[in-house]
This record gives C-alpha cells, sequence and structure tokens, in this order.
C-alpha cells in the first residue's frame, strides 16, 4: 500500500503534492502520473485558474490564481487526483549525450578515481554504462537532475563550491549526474563536459532539451567533439 | 509610430520587468517579472498602460535616458526622482509619481530609489518578448538590456499626470506557515513568529538573508530532498538565518521552508533597506485573500486620484526634495550587493 499523499501550503498561491519523504521510482512515477494527469485536465480545459506546475523528485508543486481558482477547492481536487495513485513514466525519450572525459574538460575525475579506489578509465567506463533517468528539471534553466549513478560512484559534493563551473560540464554528486547548461557557481564533482546546449529560449515549442523520465546515456568522445561547430 | 529610448548611462540594479515568465518553471525557469508589481502597475497607470507593461526597474541608481527620434513619455513611481535636461540647457526636477514628455535629443537623468523605483513608458517597453515575458533573468542571459529599447510615440502633448506617493501597510509581513514547518523546533516556530529580525546587505532579485535569533531544526533536520519553491518562501539552512526568496529565485530548492509570505506582502519585500527590521505572523488562506483585495483596492483608490500635473512653473521644495536625486549617497559599487552576473550590460 502506499502512503496517502500529503497536500502542503506553499504560501497563498501554490500548493505541493507530496508523494514521499525521498526519491524513489515509485515516487517518481506517481509524480509523473499526477503530472500527466494535470496536463490531460489543463488541455480539456478543466482547470481554470492553475498557472503551471513543476515535478519534482517526490511531489509536484501547482501554482495557482487563488483569485481566479479558490485555494479550498483546488487543494480538494488535488487530493483526489493525487489519490488515484495514477503512474506514468514520461515521455520515454531515449538519449545520448557525448561527453568529453579527457583532461582539463575533467578535473575532479583523478579525485573520484582515487576516492573510490578505480582507475580513471573504469570510472568513465561505470558512467558510461549508467542509463540515468531525468528526475527533475531545475537550479538553473535546463538543469537535469539525472537518477540512477551507481552506489561505487557516489561522492558528496566539494566542501567548498567552485564560483564558476563552466556550461557543458559533467558533474556528479551523491547518487546523482547532471549537465550544467550555462556557466555557474556549483558544488558538484566535474567528470567531462558536453557539447550538446541543453537548453535554448528561441526554440519556444521546447526550449528545454530533456523532459522528466527522459532515459541518458553519456558516451565518451575526444575533445574535438567540443570545438564550436 | 515608433521611437526609441537610449540609454546613456545604465544606473546599477537596472533591468526590464514585467509581470513575469509564467508557466516554464517546470523547465528550471524562474518567474522573474517586477518585484513590486504594486508600484509598476502605478507607474504604468498613470501613462494608461495596462498593470504589467513592460518597463524599467531601478534597484540601486537610475540610468540616464534619451529620447531618439519622437517623444517618449515617461512616469516615474517609488521614492525615486529625475533631472530633465532639456535641449535648450535647462535642468529641471521630475518629482517621483509622475510623468513627463522627452522630446528627442531630451535627457533623464533618473535618481536612486530608496527601496525599489520603476520608470514605465507609455506604451510599454516594444523589446522582443522571450518565453512570453520580456523580464530579464540575467544569471541564464535572458533579456540583456539593451542599449536603445524601442517603444512607442508620445500621444498629444501636454496631458502630464502626477499623484501623491503610494505606500504600502506597515506591520509584520504576513506569511502562511510551512510547508516543512515540522522541520523545526517548537522554540524555533516561537521566536520566528514572535522576534524581530534584521535585513543583512545581501540583496538582489533572487533573495534576501535576515539575521536573527537562531532557529534551530527539529530532528528531521536541515536538509530535504529537494521540492517546488516559489518567491516568498522563507528558506532556513543549517546555520539557522532565514533567507526569503523573491522574483528570480529558483524553482526548486534543498532547505526547509518555514513559512511563505502571502501574495500581497511580496511588494513589501522589494523595498526593505539593510538593518530594517522584520517580523512575521502567521494568517490563514482567508486572511491571505483579505489581503489581497485590500491591496487591490488600495491601488485602484490610488490611480482614482492621479490628476493633472500643474503645467509650467518651477517645482517647489517640497517636490524637489521628494524627488530624492542624492543619488551619490547611494553605495551602488558595494560588491556585496551586486555579482558581476546581476550587473545590467554584463
Amino acid at each position: 500500500m502506499h502512503p496517502q499523499p500529503r497536500l502542503l501550503a506553499l504560501g497563498d498561491a501554490a500548493f505541493t503534492v507530496e508523494f514521499g519523504p525521498q526519491l524513489t521510482p515509485d515516487t517518481q512515477a506517481r509524480v509523473l502520473g499526477l503530472a500527466a494527469g494535470l496536463a490531460e485536465l489543463q488541455a480539456a480545459g478543466a482547470l481554470p485558474g492553475v498557472i503551471e506546475w513543476v515535478p519534482t523528485f517526490r511531489s509536484v508543486t501547482v501554482h495557482f490564481d487563488p483569485d481566479r481558482c479558490p485555494p479550498r477547492h483546488l487543494a480538494a481536487r488535488l487530493q483526489a487526483l493525487a489519490g488515484e495513485g495514477r503512474q506514468a513514466t514520461g515521455s520515454g525519450r531515449e538519449w545520448t549525450i557525448p561527453v568529453c572525459f579527457e583532461g582539463e574538460f575533467a578535473p575532479d575525475l583523478e579525485a573520484v578515481a582515487s576516492a573510490r579506489g578505480l582507475s580513471r578509465e573504469a570510472v568513465v567506463a561505470q558512467l558510461t554504462a549508467t542509463e540515468f533517468t531525468v528526475c527533475m528539471l531545475g537550479f538553473l534553466p535546463g538543469f537535469p537532475y539525472l537518477g540512477g549513478l551507481p552506489a561505487s560512484l557516489e561522492m558528496p559534493r566539494l566542501a567548498t563550491p567552485r564560483p564558476r563551473v563552466p556550461a557543458g560540464s559533467v558533474a556528479i554528486a551523491g547518487r546523482m549526474g547532471a549537465i550544467y547548461p550555462w556557466d555557474s557557481p556549483g558544488g558538484w564533482r566535474l567528470v567531462g563536459r558536453s557539447p550538446v546546449s541543453l537548453f535554448d529560449a528561441t526554440r519556444a515549442a521546447r526550449p528545454a532539451l530533456f523532459a522528466p523520465g527522459d532515459r541518458v546515456r553519456w558516451q565518451a568522445v575526444g575533445p574535438d567533439a567540443l570545438a564550436a561547430p | 509610430m515608433s521611437a526609441r529610448l537610449a540609454i546613456r548611462a545604465p544606473g546599477l540594479g537596472v533591468s526590464i520587468q514585467d509581470g513575469g515568465r509564467h508557466g516554464h518553471r517546470h523547465i528550471g525557469v524562474p518567474l522573474s517579472g517586477a518585484l513590486d508589481p504594486i508600484f509598476l502597475a502605478a507607474a504604468n497607470g498613470l501613462l494608461g498602460n495596462p498593470a504589467d507593461s513592460a518597463g524599467l526597474e531601478v534597484l540601486l541608481a537610475g540610468p540616464v535616458l534619451e529620447a531618439l527620434d519622437a517623444p517618449v513619455r515617461i512616469a516615474l513611481a517609488g521614492a525615486m526622482g529625475a533631472r530633465h535636461l532639456g535641449s535648450a540647457g535647462t535642468r529641471r526636477a521630475m518629482p517621483a509619481w509622475s510623468t513627463l514628455t522627452l522630446q528627442p535629443g531630451e535627457q533623464l537623468q533618473v535618481g536612486s530609489p530608496r527601496g525599489v523605483g520603476y520608470i514605465a513608458i507609455e506604451g510599454g517597453l516594444l523589446t522582443p518578448p522571450l518565453l512570453g515575458s520580456r523580464s530579464t533573468y540575467a544569471r541564464a542571459g535572458l533579456i540583456h538590456l539593451a542599449t536603445t529599447l524601442p517603444c512607442q510615440t508620445a500621444r498629444g502633448h501636454g496631458s502630464e499626470r502626477q499623484n501623491l506617493a503610494l505606500s504600502h501597510e506597515d506591520g509584520p509581513i504576513r506569511v502562511i506557515p510551512g510547508p516543512q514547518d515540522e522541520h523545526f523546533s517548537a522554540a524555533a516556530l516561537e521566536r520566528f513568529y514572535t522576534e524581530a529580525f534584521q535585513l543583512t546587505r545581501q540583496r538582489d532579485r533572487m533573495g534576501l538573508r535576515l539575521a536573527g535569533p537562531r532557529l534551530e531544526h527539529s530532528r528531521l533536520g536541515a536538509d530535504i530532498v529537494s521540492d517546488g519553491v516559489t518567491p516568498g518562501a522563507i528558506q532556513v539552512p543549517a546555520d539557522g538565518q532565514p533567507i526569503l526568496l523573491l522574483a528570480d529565485c529558483q524553482t526548486v530548492g534543498g532547505y526547509p521552508k518555514i513559512a511563505t509570505v502571502i501574495r500581497a506582502d511580496l511588494p513589501r519585500l522589494a523595498h526593505l533597506q539593510a538593518g530594517d527590521e522584520v517580523r512575521f505572523r502567521a494568517v490563514d488562506a482567508d486572511e491571505a485573500a483579505a489581503a489581497r483585495a485590500a491591496l487591490a483596492r488600495r491601488l485602484s483608490d490610488w490611480l482614482a486620484g492621479a490628476r493633472p500635473a500643474a503645467a509650467g512653473g518651477e517645482p517647489d521644495t517640497a517636490t524637489l526634495l521628494a524627488a530624492n536625486l542624492a543619488g551619490a549617497a547611494v553605495r551602488g559599487d558595494d560588491p556585496h550587493l551586486w555579482p558581476d552576473s546581476t550587473r545590467p550590460g554584463t
């Protein structure tokens, strides 16, 4: 049996529907199930006043206009919808992302290898054998949290984050992988660099490359692949 | 007919803002939009614009603007005045909460706001929108402040308007408890709702850091599996000092949120200055709805009070004082306030 989802107020214009305290395959499937249910209702014009919703690891945050959509009424509907226990897997798209794991593009690879008692080659072999799942997008536009990193590569975040991580950096922390779409500060371990553009605001139909539920593999390429096209 | 507004000096903490970039938070794009949408609506209202037409938001020091090609009508809202440099070398103060038409070649030097100020342009800024909004989001390079901004030619002439200052309510900032109030000890919750916090110097469009009594976490701890956040959410990391999120905040966060500011009080947060005292009071959804209605009434009453500006003549001392032209008094160069990524034009 699944525990009943919890409905939490996030101010007076958002609710968070929480399926559990942790990320598990089951909570992820229920998060994507609720998101799919909301998308169907909105497409049918049956969610007046609901502006948008954000699927996360274990919950869905629904942002609404409280003057168009009475909060009590929406709360009851969300609870009923979440209680149906629908599960979904997202689009199921599969991506192979080129990553250069060499030299200056992988500044933390050596530290990861020595901390885990592995060779650099063995770390790269494990990374490229992993099938990641996009759990959510956040932190920065298009930034994917990729679940599925093997426990053998688990590493804490850096004690002191770097002030600038270059766009395209491929990183790991905890049991997650990620790719930085933008230059930004960051505390994850940088193990490679990818030339793929994860976000383009002028791609109006789909600005972010990934969506939750997508499957991602990293494929090792040489530094030539990073040269500007 | 179109005109352009040239930015001759960028000021500091100046960005283009409208009602925000709704509908893209699921892909990590922050909401953005005016920190004080009521003041933006006031500036737009003086010009007959829709409330959320795109204008310029000023956090630290106003820009120097020049009309190109055709006359451009401008309105100011907030505790922020300006100096009008006429083509014949005339200099006149433009008070806050008024409109003025810049003829081609004329310049407007906008001062420094106390809190946040807005410059609205008749017809709104006509810069190309991105993902449904003209708002700047500097961290991902969405909408840089260009050196010339397209806008509409001023209609008619001599119909400037002015109004008294619009003020926000005072008293404690109203919040809805949670969503992670169970991550705090009973003593911490008591302190949060009874003691005062001070705004630190760390303030930008993403958030404000407060200092005050340490808010200890319960045995559930200071980390959560990241979930959705929104402007107004009050995160408390392990150091026990609250972070108040604002319009450019990330879409998800990993710190427990002790409470979330109601929508009606979000505009007030924009005006907090370092050292200001902040207190919090818990309300329910009904009180939040009443507060939204009261705020909407406050704005509509104010808009109804706008009147034609007195024609000609020199402004009196009170008007000049209200214009707050003391731009040099603001420490706009303080690196703690503005990381490079949020400086306009970089």
